[in-house]
């Protein structure tokens, strides 16, 4: 003869176990739904949709090491990021074409991300606008926006870090020299801010890392001040 | 009551000997503070070459299969005797093919505490004498502080030895002027720059990046190539020159 509390005890088990079955099976459910939420906003369409907006660069020049303001009309996505990215893109592509003047191999796709930080001394604004480029949450921000819904959790002011990653075969092909470097970076940095007034500062990455220089030359390692990218190297007052 | 009064005389003493002791050592310490300052000397006029790149590092390449490292110890070396015979003493970051790392080249620039420093380089992009200041600005914005004077941003790969150079932009800047003139002179086209150069950047010198292209003419087309000889001696000449105007307007009261 079973004693009764261990009939009892079977019971209870019994029914835990039952109880945990079925939970286990609706998270798995939810989880099911959850990714294929998620492979609908995979952001492989999202650059073709962007509408195509007037974008300003603030293109070199070698013949008089000056930068001058052209107006370029271009699809740019949404979110800053790949808005930022799109930009520098156009201005790397107007540098390989052959009549450029200021000739740099590589093009447009030189430009591997451009991440945007919050600038470290606004510490308010710290958690919340770290965007990586490529992912869900850019998707996620693009989609919010073309939907007229307002733009989430990003602060709308306060200056940003600009994180610029370039490839290795864009820096290796780069014409060595102080006047052609400068340029490349100073452009760089003028265009960003030009677009995105809030970009104050700039940093440099090469293929995920930092690097010393672009070419030989200019130092990669510290931070560019936007700003300050126009009026310093030579253009006209 | 007396116990009492004796401890009173002795404090008395007490801090008369300690205010005297505090006096000699502050003297002592005013003399010693001022000591660096008096023995320099009036005449003591020191320029720095950094022939950038070398050994591994070949820099860029120039017509005719001439590499940078090449040109600019050439023109260090030119450059340092042409100096030499002025009477001014020269200091070197390299005098053979060899890769001088940038933070050796800015110690050596430091350790010779030079009135001058001129970091050599040569490129086929261009016409003309581009002059470098570095683009570390002593005076902007409070707000752009930390980074104008190069104190840590946020990951701090910065050190206060790679932004040696912003407490001497003023003078850079003024030495770059005195390039100028004296490149202008010599009828070259000069253009003036700003830059984040590595080695200029951690120099405590007046210092001034020199990249040479090739030589432009009046119709604004090439007229001498960088393997042209006589167009290397005459910007040494004229480098020469504004040197030796630079040691007369320093050693003006
Ligand atoms: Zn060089």
């Amino acid at each position: 003869m079973i004693p009764r509390h261990q009939k009892l005890l079977f019971g209870i088990l019994l029914l835990a176990s039952l109880v945990m079955g079925v939970t286990l099976w609706q998270l798995r459910e939810r989880a099911h739904k959850r990714l294929i939420a998620g492979q609908d906003s995979a952001p492989t369409r999202a650059p073709e949709v962007a509408p195509a907006e007037q974008a300003t660069l603030l293109v070199a020049n070698d013949s008089d090491s000056s930068m001058r303001t052209q107006i370029h009309s271009l699809p740019l996505p949404a979110d800053p990021g790949s808005r930022a990215r799109a930009v520098l893109g156009k201005l790397l592509d107007l540098y390989a074409a052959p009549d450029a003047a200021h000739p740099v191999p590589g093009g447009g796709s030189s430009v591997l991300q451009v991440f945007l930080l919050p600038v470290p001394e606004s510490a308010a604004s710290a958690a919340a606008s770290v965007k990586p480029k490529s992912g869900d949450s850019s998707s996620a921000e693009f989609r919010a926006n073309t939907t007229g819904a307002a733009p989430r959790e990003q602060p709308q002011t306060g200056p940003q870090l600009a994180v610029v990653n370039l490839t290795g075969s864009f820096a290796a092909s780069h014409p060595s020299g102080i006047e052609a470097e400068t340029l490349t970076v100073l452009s760089i940095c003028g265009t960003l801010h030009a677009n995105q007034p809030r970009i104050t500062q700039v940093r440099f990455l090469v293929d995920g890392q930092t690097r010393a220089t672009l070419a030989g030359h200019a130092d990669l390692t510290r931070t560019y001040l936007a700003g300050d990218a126009v009026p310093a190297e030579g253009t006209q007052p | 009551m007396p116990a009492r009064l004796e401890i009173r005389t002795f404090l008395h003493a007490f801090d008369r000997v300690f205010l005297v002791r505090l006096l000699f050592w502050a003297l002592l310490s005013c003399v010693a503070a001022a000591q660096p300052a008096p023995p320099a000397p009036q005449a003591r006029f020191v320029v720095v070459l950094d022939a950038a790149h070398g050994g591994d590092d070949a820099g860029g390449r120039l017509a005719n299969n001439q590499l940078e490292k090449s040109f600019t110890l050439a023109l260090s070396v030119r450059l340092r005797s042409l100096l030499g015979a002025r009477g001014i003493q020269v200091v070197t970051t390299r005098e053979s093919d060899v890769g001088v790392e940038p933070e050796k080249r800015a110690e050596i620039a430091n350790h010779a505490q030079a009135q001058a420093c001129l970091s050599l380089h040569a490129s086929e992009n261009g016409l003309g004498v581009y002059l470098f200041a570095s683009s570390l600005s002593p005076a902007l914005h409070p707000s752009d502080k930390d980074l104008s004077l190069g104190t840590p941003v946020q990951p701090t790969r910065f050190a206060a030895w790679k932004t040696a150079q912003t407490a001497w932009v003023t003078r850079s800047l003024a030495l770059e002027g005195v390039l100028h003139s004296a490149l202008q002179h010599a009828g070259m086209s000069v253009t003036l720059g700003r830059t984040s150069l590595p080695v200029v950047d951690s120099m405590s010198c007046p210092a001034v990046a020199v990249e040479i292209a090739p030589e432009m003419g009046p119709d604004k087309k090439v007229a001498a190539g960088l393997d042209d000889l006589d167009y290397q001696a005459r910007v040494a000449e004229a480098l020469a020159a504004a040197l030796v105007e630079w040691r007369s307007e320093a050693h003006q009261p």
